[in-house]
């Protein structure tokens, strides 16, 4: 028996949200007393690493395989069988969440997604989920012996506390795919909105697209990834896939700033998860105060140099 | 081409999300239910499909007598057809094992991305497994020509591009159309559309919901002086070190 943490590789490098779920994967292995296999469907230079975060046996798989949906879910099925996995792990990311669903199939095993705590195996074995797009959560529980857990990017800690691990090499099989990619186009070394840990956002406060420069910058100096209000992702003043909210996307940063969004019910239930929030708006009254840890009633473009300003110092 | 679409419905966006029952079930008291946003992109873009390539969408939907006026507005929409499997949605694969016993002979099968009220994500990629087809999710574009599906997709930090023959499954995300709006005429004409109910298959549940809860509230804003913005620059890398 044993946990199978699957790890994603983004620019030559295993993703942060990856090695959550190792440290993830190792702790509850350690309460099941089995051992932690980290899955990789190719080696890096620093693949051994994976030990220190938890991984008792680090696994590169050998395969002849184009990476597509439902051929790297087979991949990863096979290894699975052939480690006796009980859990699966995967980060909650588009990668992994397009592999989970096919994987609980395969294996036979109960899928949960949006997990946000370690379950609860006492009598059983329950998770909390986030639900009603940040909304509320949900105690589920999982029934089948084996079981595929897609967890929330950000929320559980890294420790690189312990040794590095020899890589193996496990040769799996799959079919052909029927489907194929045909480009990819990926903006290198950039963080996804879902799995940055700082969040810079704005909404129909800053009155156009071309005021977004003041948006990028600091952003830029905050390290953070931009994220927009519907309303101003509807307008096309900003790309769909910034649009966090209800219909949007749901984040969980360590820090989220909105600046000139309100606070609809509906932005709020996508970002009320952030560790920290700070709202920057000159209507007193906005919703999002509410919300907030920190904010300040102002105009966002006087506020906003004074920011760039001060991170500049 | 046939279209199948699969279809949820979820409390309207602006519900506040309260439970019942010592939190063990939803509060619907005084809650409007709507078509899942993500799915009426999925209907729109069915039906679009479909009417280029002379073809027909059947919906689908797992859930009780209650939610039939959701059916009736896809059908006003242009559906040709709607299926109700009559059970109560269980979870994800629940859902995605009674549409798999009916979805056989379709060329394209659309979802959302997600269901907006318990964000599963997973219907997509449990038909592809269940049927043995490829899945390709969140989508923002489908064409097809020649016999040949071609998708745009996200992914995490960028987007891609993907194409096979049906039968194919793939889900809804923003971006792939602008949702259609029924007109009178389809709003007549759906009231006698076939709409068939479908007793469920038996099965052993994958998960159960035992508890909610509600996220906690914030504990009341720290206000900044606006004419000392730099003061939170301070905060956030000194006192609590995120930046």
């Amino acid at each position: 028996m044993s946990v199978i943490v699957f790890v994603e590789i983004d620019n030559q490098q295993y993703k942060k949200s990856s090695l959550e779920a190792i440290c993830y994967g190792k702790k509850i292995a350690q309460t099941m007393g089995i051992s932690c296999i980290a899955l990789s469907l190719d080696t890096l230079s620093d693949t051994a690493t994976l030990g220190t975060y938890g991984a008792d046996r680090v696994i590169s798989l050998s395969h002849n395989a184009a990476f597509t949906s439902d051929n790297s879910a087979q991949l990863l099925a096979d290894a699975c069988k052939q480690l006796s996995a009980q859990i699966v792990v995967v980060s909650n990311t588009y990668t992994g969440k397009s592999l989970a669903p096919r994987l609980a199939v395969a294996l036979d095993a109960s899928l949960a997604t949006n997990v946000i705590s370690l379950p609860d195996t006492n009598g059983g074995f329950k998770v909390k989920r986030g639900v009603f797009s940040g909304k509320a959560f949900a105690y589920t529980d999982l029934s089948k012996n084996t079981k595929v857990l897609a967890i929330t990017p950000n929320t559980f800690d890294i420790d690189n506390s312990g040794s590095s691990a020899t890589v193996e090499t496990l040769v799996v099989s799959a079919e052909a795919s029927k489907i194929s990619i045909d480009k990819s186009d990926k903006e290198m070394g950039k963080v996804p909105l879902t799995e940055a840990e700082i969040v810079v956002s704005a909404g129909r406060g800053l009155k156009g697209p071309e005021n977004w420069n003041l948006i990028e910058e600091l952003a830029d100096l905050m390290g953070a990834a931009t994220a927009c209000s519907k309303p101003v992702s509807d307008m096309g003043w900003r790309p769909h896939a910034e649009h966090v909210g209800q219909t949007g996307i749901t984040i969980k940063p360590n820090l989220y700033v909105a600046i000139g969004i309100s606070g609809a019910i509906q932005h709020l239930a996508g970002v009320s998860s952030s560790k920290t929030i700070v709202a920057i708006n000159k209507d007193p009254e906005a919703p999002f105060f509410k919300a907030a840890d920190y904010g300040i009633v102002g105009d966002a473009f006087e506020i906003i140099p004074q920011l760039i300003h001060a991170l500049k110092n | 081409m046939k279209v199948l679409v699969c279809m949820s419905v979820v409390p309207d966006t602006t519900t506040k999300i309260t439970f019942t029952e010592n939190n063990t079930h939803f509060n619907k008291d005084g809650v409007q239910f709507i078509i899942n946003p993500y799915d009426e992109l999925a209907i729109t873009r069915g039906l679009e499909l479909a009417e280029a390539n002379s073809g027909s969408v059947t919906v689908v939907h797992v859930g009780p007598a209650e939610n039939e006026a959701s059916i009736r507005k896809a059908l006003s929409m242009g559906v040709t057809d709607a299926i109700r499997i009559d059970a109560l949605a269980i979870d994800a694969q629940f859902v995605a094992e009674q549409i798999a016993e009916i979805a056989h002979g379709y060329d394209l099968i659309l979802t959302g991305r997600e269901s907006i009220d318990y964000n599963g994500g997973a219907v997509c990629g449990l038909l592809g497994a269940l049927l043995n087809i490829p899945s390709a999710n969140v989508v923002t574009e489908i064409n097809y020509a020649d016999g040949t599906f071609s998708f745009t997709r996200d992914i995490d930090g960028g987007r891609e591009m993907l194409s096979c023959k049906g039968p194919v499954v793939a889900s809804a995300q923003k971006d792939l159309c602008e949702p259609r709006i029924p007109n009178m005429r389809g709003i007549m004409a759906a009231r006698t559309k076939p709409l068939q109910v479908l007793p469920p298959k038996d099965l052993i549940n994958a998960s159960q919901v035992s508890s909610y809860e509600s996220p906690a509230p914030k504990s009341g804003v720290k206000l900044i002086d606006p004419s000392n913005a730099q003061e939170l620059i301070h905060i956030l890398r000194n006192e609590l070190k995120v930046i």
